[in-house]
């Protein structure tokens, strides 16, 4: 029979995590993240189109790799994020968890759309094509396709509670075959074109280029977070919209 | 393990019964293949050349179509949460339950094989291929469709959310099956086909469980 | 021996944002059975999933102590719920064949368990072709089929006529008779003769 026992250790961060709790907490959060973004923003853009040499190779098309490299990070952070979350909700069924995944999930599209993006932009004047199947692009597009099906997913259902936990299953699986696709798109890559395609691990990275590169993911790593926690308040606020219209709708239907 | 041969003998004994199922799934399979070469052009060598990406194609999406009615039936009269109960457990359960499946959908197809061999013009030797990749690839196929058919039972419209969530995850399948077919590369296409094999058998032995999860929470 | 008992304690239950079960405590005992009683929608249904482990509930804990040490938890009850869990295609003998395996039963007691439910002589009919009370019939034949000591019944007498809901009512009285133990929501009354306890459920407290 199923024996379930809650939670019997109100630790701090079984408080800070409440949805309550964090909606308190995160008030306070979200001007002074957006302060951070906008400034690292700043500084980041400085050095990528001012302070930083355009490449003897490429020209100024080389700027384009400050918003990829970073897009193209946070495109798998966020399936990292969405991961842990999945977890938080399969073992703990905690509600915030719930919430983060479905505030990550357009995220990671969005950044994964835009290093595809930038990433065909940038193969243009490159590779002379705006899509070629490189490794590395088609891996992006196949999790692209994963992060939308799992959007699908969650519009699919009505009962939020229940798509958290069968989104999270969702979730593990292409954590689990992510890796796969990945290892199968090389050797599928190898197999049919020899690598003579550019690659970014070639060349060894100047220190002109790595510091707008690393100021410039450290922009869009903070530009995540801020979205990320506007989002979950965001969902917060929607769920006790909704929760408020159910009682109201009891009530009313006990008066008549 | 009475439970288990149980579960494999009733689902063989319905999808048999119910035959016409199975006559559509190969039907869809063979016309797949048959519609593809309009596609092309009657273009013999370029069609042997595109043989494999034709079968494999025309294989994903038979297996795509059958994997609605895997839990379905089960989820919707109640076996489901009777199977709960049971002497063996749901993973357990799930497993038979794959396995009776592929029977049904990944062999016919394979059975269904010569007539594709023929149109597309494969040599004796591509066709034992084909029928070799097909063997060791559709489990696999049938494992992630079980895992997407899982997620989406209780959803009233989950048509189309389960094929969008399979298809990106079967291309592993995709690729290996079409590299495994590769005459001309022999180092590569047996590389190929023994990462075809690891691959069904990884995800025959994983999805019963996360599938099994799937329908715990979709029966709440 | 020990004895046999379900104990449910403090039972909460929320199910898409409505609170269904709040802090439902209660204890059945071997020779005993339990009515769950109210109106339509105030959670017996809900009740009884969460004792056949098909539901979580938000708070409290079920259990049945006394039970086999070797079986798992859950293989100690029999659950019949509104869906009859019977596959049109297979013939009568067929489906309690299939439930008897599945379940881990004595395959010898399949065709007396049929003619016990009434429906002797129909092993061999498609079981699509049973009437609605036939179907709840073959349903409730698994009890009989596969003896298990916790008997979790969802308004057993639907679709039966009053000579059925008699058989339902003495098959209740011989399983309790017999130390077994029976958790039934109904709306309907069922005669049990045996020592009955009856939970009422209502809008007030669901």
């Amino acid at each position: 029979m199923a024996d379930t026992s809650p939670n019997a250790h109100p630790g701090w961060f079984t408080r800070i995590a409440h949805p309550g709790m964090f909606m308190g907490w995160s008030r306070h959060l979200v001007l002074p993240l957006v302060a951070i973004t906008v400034i690292a923003f700043g500084v980041g853009l400085y050095f990528s189109f001012l302070a930083s040499p355009a490449d003897y190779q490429m020209g100024d098309t080389v700027r384009m790799m400050y918003v990829h490299v970073p897009t193209a990070w946070l495109s798998q952070f966020c399936y990292a994020v969405m991961f842990a979350s999945a977890i938080g909700t399969l073992v703990w069924r905690h509600p915030m968890a719930d919430v983060s995944q479905k505030a990550a999930a357009p995220l990671g599209a969005a950044f994964t759309a835009l290093a595809l993006f930038t990433g065909s932009m940038w193969g243009r004047p490159t590779w002379g094509t705006f899509w070629e199947w490189d490794g590395r692009m088609t891996s992006t597009l196949v999790l692209l396709f994963i992060y939308l099906g799992i959007i699908a997913l969650w519009r699919a259902f009505d009962d939020q509670l229940k798509a958290a936990r069968i989104v999270a299953v969702v979730t593990l699986v292409g954590a689990v075959n992510i890796p796969v696709i990945k290892f199968s798109v090389d050797w599928w890559q190898t197999l049919h074109q020899p690598a003579s395609v550019f690659r970014m691990d070639g060349p060894t990275v100047d220190g002109s280029i790595l510091v707008p590169l690393l100021v410039m993911t450290l922009a869009f790593s903070l530009l995540f977070m801020t979205l990320h926690l506007v989002r979950m308040r965001t969902e917060i606020t929607r769920r006790r919209i909704r929760s408020l219209e159910l009682a109201q709708a009891r009530a009313a239907g006990g008066a008549a | 393990m009475r439970a288990f041969t149980a579960i494999i003998g009733r689902d063989l004994r319905l999808g048999l019964r119910q035959g016409g199922d199975l006559l559509t799934l190969v039907l869809f399979f063979v016309i797949v293949g048959v519609l593809l070469p309009f596609a092309v052009g009657p273009d013999r060598p370029l069609l042997a050349q595109l043989a494999p990406a034709i079968i494999w194609v025309a294989a994903l999406l038979a297996q795509l179509l059958s994997h609605d009615r895997l839990f379905r039936s089960d989820f919707e009269d109640g076996s489901l949460a009777l199977f709960r109960h049971a002497s063996l457990s749901l993973d357990g359960i799930v497993f038979a339950k794959l396995i009776a499946h592929w029977l049904l959908t990944g062999l016919p197809l394979v059975v269904a094989m010569p007539v594709l061999a023929l149109v597309l013009g494969l040599t004796a030797d591509n066709f034992w291929l084909a029928v070799l990749t097909l063997l060791a690839g559709t489990p696999a196929l049938t494992a992630f469709g079980a895992i997407g058919a899982a997620v989406t039972v209780g959803l009233k419209r989950g048509g189309l959310v389960a094929p969008v969530l399979v298809l990106p995850l079967s291309l592993p399948v995709l690729i290996f099956g079409t590299g495994a077919f590769d005459p001309t590369r022999v180092e590569a296409s047996t590389q190929a086909l023994l990462l075809l094999c690891a691959l069904s058998l990884v995800s025959m032995a994983l999805a019963p469980f996360a599938a099994a999860l799937a329908l715990k929470i979709s029966g709440e | 021996m020990l004895e046999k008992r379900l104990v449910a304690k403090d039972l909460t239950l929320i199910r898409g944002g409505r609170p269904v079960l709040s802090d439902l405590s209660f204890t059945v005992r071997s020779g005993q059975a339990l009515y769950l009683r109210g109106p339509n929608g105030v959670g017996k249904s809900s009740a009884l999933m969460v004792l056949a482990g098909l539901l979580a509930p938000q708070g409290g804990s079920t259990a049945f102590e006394g039970g086999d040490p070797d079986v798992q938890p859950l293989s100690h009850l029999h659950y019949v719920g509104h869906d009859p869990a019977i596959k049109t295609g297979m013939s009568l003998a067929e489906n309690l064949a299939f439930w008897v395996d599945v379940l881990g039963g004595d395959a010898g007691t399949v065709s007396q368990a049929l003619s016990e439910a009434g429906l002797g002589g129909l092993d061999k009919i498609d079981a699509g072709m049973l009437s609605a009370g036939q179907t709840r019939r073959l349903a409730l034949a698994r009890l009989i089929a596969v003896p298990r000591p916790l008997w979790l019944l969802d308004e057993p007498t639907s679709a039966l006529d009053s000579e059925g809901a008699d058989w339902v009512a003495r098959l209740i009285s011989q399983h309790i008779a017999s130390g077994g133990l029976a958790v039934i929501a109904t709306h309907l009354d069922i005669a049990i003769a045996g020592e009955v306890e009856t939970l009422n459920f209502s809008r007030a407290a669901a």
